[in-house]
């Protein structure tokens, strides 16, 4: 190998490794939040027409953020605990609060109108909010409904994501549940301490993006 | 009287082609997916999944190619096995299809492949060499057809 060559391996190597970088972080942003990540606030719109942040929960200690929708089977059957979660939870400073992210002309039935009516009509005690643009569904990395993020408010705008997944380990049937991760993590952060489980699989309904 | 006995023929036929609908647990899956000597395709759907029943019909006319075989793993729950064979004849699937009996969905969802965090559908794809490829979203006809074509040829 004569010296022009050499350079140009080195060259060649050099653009193909920083190709290479390049693509590993591409691929990193899809994951969207770990456990461990600090989540952004956001402001959406809720069924009462007012628009809402975490920054409006001065006094929250944290939040319950689930993304869920009125149409998935799986969201219906987890409907009931999520409103007792918040029951439970708002007082002591981790209020719930919804989020649906499916798209509107895939799903008709997630509209803003059918939000409303569902919510009134199961008595939601949270915000339930729209993300149209689909862009916080996206930074949290959440794939399906439902799909629950217990954030702890370390400080003013500083939310870090404490656990990621499935709320209990019986969907179907709430009398059956031998773990209940969700109020397990609260639980444990409103103790000062962390979570045991920090993330547990459940099936769910794929979020309907939208195509563009 | 022919055609009587033709269509009796027909019929009974029919009802023999009848798709089993095998209640299975995780490591029954674990095996079925290394046994194929070509390109397996698993497809984890459910009856109550409308993007699922939407690309049933690709997965079907996959398992129409020589070197595929698809199963169709059904999350619905165990006891609706007899719900899951009714919407298998009224479509009237040719694939093999088997309902996974498995709580711990933690575990099971790790084992398929540990980026799926559980939406369906999802579908996993075991070269004969056993490279695996998943896939946690719903497939257009053509991006179906154009993936299996890199493993198959």
């Amino acid at each position: 190998m004569n010296d022009k060559m050499r350079r140009t391996f080195v060259v060649v190597t050099g653009v193909l490794a920083v190709i290479g970088i390049l693509f590993m972080n591409a691929s990193s942003d899809v994951g969207g939040y770990e456990v461990g990540d600090y989540a952004t606030d956001f402001e959406l719109k809720n069924v009462n027409g007012d628009m809402v942040s975490l920054a409006d929960y001065a006094d929250a200690k944290g939040f319950i953020v689930v993304f869920t929708c009125n149409t998935c089977p799986y969201a219906k059957m987890y409907e009931k605990r999520i409103i007792d979660l918040d029951k439970k939870y708002k007082s002591e400073g981790f209020p719930v609060i919804a989020i649906n992210p499916n798209d509107v002309t895939q799903q008709p039935g997630d509209s803003m109108d059918e939000m409303k009516a569902r919510s009134a009509s199961k008595g939601y005690g949270f915000p339930y909010l729209r993300d149209d643009e689909q862009k916080i569904t996206a930074a949290y990395g959440a794939t399906k409904t439902p799909h629950v993020f217990v954030l702890n408010k370390e400080a003013s705008s500083k939310y870090k994501v404490e656990y990621i997944g499935a709320i209990d380990d019986s969907p179907r049937d709430a009398s059956d549940v031998s773990e209940a991760y969700v109020a397990k993590a609260v639980d444990a952060l409103l103790n000062g301490t962390k979570p045991e489980v920090t993330g547990k699989r459940a099936i769910g309904c794929m979020i309907k993006w939208r195509q563009s | 009287m022919r055609h009587v006995m033709t269509c009796a023929l027909l019929l009974s036929f029919g009802l023999t082609q009848a798709q089993e609908v095998k209640v299975i647990k995780y490591p029954t899956l674990a095996s079925e997916m290394d046994q194929f000597d070509g390109l397996t395709v698993v497809n984890f759907w459910a009856t109550w999944c409308g993007p699922c029943i939407k690309e049933l019909p690709y997965f079907e006319e996959a398992n129409e190619l020589d070197n595929v075989r698809v199963l169709l793993v059904s999350l619905d729950f165990p006891d609706e096995q007899e719900k899951v064979k009714r919407f298998v004849s009224k479509k009237g699937l040719d694939s093999e299809i088997m309902l996974l009996d498995e709580k711990d969905y933690d575990a099971y969802m790790s084992k398929v492949d540990p980026s799926w965090s559980g939406a369906i559908p999802a579908t996993l794809m075991v070269e004969s060499n056993g490279r695996k490829h998943f896939y946690e979203k719903a497939f257009e006809r053509e991006q179906l057809f154009a993936q299996i074509n890199k493993f198959i040829n």
